[in-house]
């Protein structure tokens, strides 16, 4: 069966415009300018104009913005997964943290909701932070486990004890003054975070980070303290769930405990796996597809928890690679069969 | 008294939905996040067949564990078997199953009180002046049983042999003959019958509902940490553990401390000792 005539496979190579581009010569001509902007630049307006598109249906543009607080947790994920290695299964918990920050803040002293989100994703972030402190010396499974159960338990422990609200929640939290200006720095950071965080993985920084992924015991007999660069990829998650969480907060006018709930774990997780993990920009397009079809499918209730679970099994099962990696592929690559 | 009776019956039965869960672990290295997800399935089918297609209760109950062994060995031969040895794959692929399954039962309509499997028999008798039904002792008997029982076959039959070999030493099960893959799926097979068993002794004791399918997986979780992953000696010893501090806490702090109690413990666990009380696994290399 072995090398017999007529047998062949797909060979895969570099488009050459991809080669021209990597180096100096990107700046040689507008065709190799264009081939390095054009998918960026794609990104960047159709997340801009998204909104305005969708000006005449105020109940989509609202999907936007959740599309937007969802993309964040679904960053963050993909950041600790694939450049951190820690696999936290409870995005809710940031979400949570997040909203009842963002909420106490602004209910409690008064401060104006766009003082606010940014004051809770620092806030909250350190909190997150502080409190995954005990965890950080775990990995793989048993991080997961862990993280899995904080948002149960941060749920439990207020409905027990009934602090913030209780059940009912932190009610009159003060609006956004402008659905523009709510929808617009959302984007926008949305936007800059997915650049920034593109950019910091191939810094040194990421590199550390991807030792500690990859072989921690390495990085620790190069002297640096894995544990301090596990904190910085958890702050860094956990704040931009948090802004998420804050920005949903403002939106509802509303801190509750369903903030901690499961939707905000897995849909995260399912945008990565469907989007690509490891790439940062997968996971805002996974959102981008997984978000609209779970609010068509609203009327139908938990079935739409059911239905992005199983398309999640499917990706993991039959295209584990995720969207992102398979398009940039075919726009880099040209495939052939050859003989063998 | 109370405390005490009432201390044994919680722990049998967190050991019983715990023992699946680590009987999966400890064999093929697999998370089993599904666990609640069969449990509750389990319960459901048997609902179903009783009450649908009129079987008696012992045939429908026996029919729903063959079907839920069934069902694990599917989804094990034609998803998880896909993404063995990526632990992070097999936490989301078995998660999203559960998922799958348990938001699919509730959107069939599986909510309220309305589902029910009746107690084997009604009734209850007094044991030291505390009143315990005969469902709470059908628990402790049929799960002790049921330990028992697993216990000897695991020690005792070329299978359950093989099994215990898997679970030591993959390679050198291996090199032995013994076909990984098979036995993984038929310790996942065993693994959902033990999580439907669960459900058929303990079900009666309220109603059929979604949400005892999180709770379920996140006890089984508890025992199974807090005793150390894939140690069955360890999975029994939590379950007291837990099971009694449940109980004392229900009885001085009240209900809604009960699961708080499980989390904390798996918190403490894990932070101050990694492995859990009886966990074999090699702590450098695994966790930390």
């Amino acid at each position: 069966m072995f090398g017999s005539k007529g047998d062949r496979r797909k060979e895969r190579l570099d488009r050459g415009i991809k080669v021209r581009s990597d180096g100096v010569y990107a700046i040689s001509s507008w065709r190799e300018i264009t081939y390095l902007i054009a998918p960026r630049l794609l990104f960047i307006l159709g997340l801009a104009l998204a909104p305005l598109a969708l000006g005449a249906a105020p109940y989509w543009q609202r999907v936007i913005s959740i599309i937007c607080v969802y993309a964040l947790l679904a960053i963050g994920f993909d950041f600790l997964a694939n450049y951190v290695g820690l696999v936290s299964l409870g995005g809710g918990f940031y979400v949570g943290v997040g909203a009842y920050v963002s909420a106490l803040l602004n209910t409690h002293y008064g401060i104006p909701p766009l003082l606010c989100v940014p004051l809770a994703m620092i806030l909250g972030a350190v909190i997150c932070t502080i409190l995954f402190l005990p965890c950080l010396p775990l990995r793989g499974v048993y991080f997961a486990i862990v993280s899995l159960m904080y948002p149960l338990l941060a749920a439990r422990i207020i409905e027990a004890l009934d602090i913030f609200g209780g059940t009912d929640g932190i009610l009159g939290v003060d609006g956004f003054p402008n659905i523009w200006l709510e929808q617009y720095i959302l984007i926008l950071s949305v936007i800059v975070i997915v650049f920034a965080l593109r950019r910091l993985v191939e810094e040194d920084v990421g590199l550390v980070f991807r030792g500690v992924k990859d072989n921690d015991q390495a990085v620790k007999a190069s002297g640096i303290n894995i544990t301090v660069y596990k904190a910085l990829g958890v702050f860094i998650a956990s704040s931009l769930g948090c802004l998420g969480g804050a920005w949903l907060t403002h939106m509802y006018m509303w801190a509750g405990l369903s903030q901690f709930a499961l939707d905000f774990s897995i849909i995260p997780i399912a945008a990565t796996v469907v989007g690509g993990g490891g790439t940062i920009v997968g996971p805002v397009i996974g959102c981008l597809i997984l978000v609209p079809v779970s609010e068509l499918l609203r009327d139908f209730g938990s079935l739409r928890i059911a239905v992005y679970s199983i398309i999640l099994t499917a990706f993991i099962v039959f295209k584990s690679e995720g969207i992102m990696p398979y398009a940039a592929r075919k726009y880099e690559q040209f495939e052939r069969w050859v003989e063998i | 008294m109370d405390i005490i009776i009432y201390g044994i019956i919680n722990s049998v039965s967190l050991a019983l939905m715990a023992v699946g869960f680590t009987l999966v672990y400890g064999v093929s290295r697999l998370p089993n996040f599904a666990h609640g997800a069969l449990y509750v399935l389990t319960g459901y089918l048997t609902w179903l067949l009783m009450y649908r297609l009129g079987l008696n209760y012992f045939l429908a109950a026996l029919f729903a564990l063959a079907l839920t062994g069934l069902i694990g060995a599917a989804m094990y031969q034609l998803v998880l078997i896909r993404v063995r040895g990526m632990p992070i794959s097999e936490i989301i692929a078995s998660y999203a199953i559960g998922l799958a399954i348990l938001e699919g039962l509730r959107w069939g309509g599986l909510k309220g009180g309305t589902f029910r499997l009746p107690p084997f028999i009604e009734g209850s008798v007094l044991i030291f002046g505390v009143s315990v039904d005969f469902q709470r002792i059908f628990v402790v008997v049929l799960g002790s049983a049921l330990m028992g029982g697993l216990w000897l076959f695991v020690n005792n039959t070329k299978l359950g042999l093989a099994l215990k070999g898997m679970a030591q030493d993959e390679r050198a099960a291996l090199t032995l003959g013994i076909d990984s893959d098979r036995m993984a799926v038929v310790a996942t097979a065993i693994g959902s019958m033990l999580a439907g068993a669960a459900a058929i002794i303990l079900l009666p004791l309220g109603s059929i509902v979604v949400e005892s399918g999180y709770h379920v997986l996140i006890m089984a979780v508890a025992v199974c940490i807090v005793g150390g992953l894939g140690s069955w000696t360890g999975a029994v010893f939590a379950a007291f553990i837990i099971g009694f501090a449940q109980i004392i806490t229900v009885v001085f702090l009240g209900a809604h401390f009960q699961v708080v109690v499980a989390l904390l413990a798996i918190v403490v666990t894990l932070v101050s000792r990694p492995s859990g009380l009886f966990g074999r696994q090699k702590e450098l290399e695994e966790r930390v």
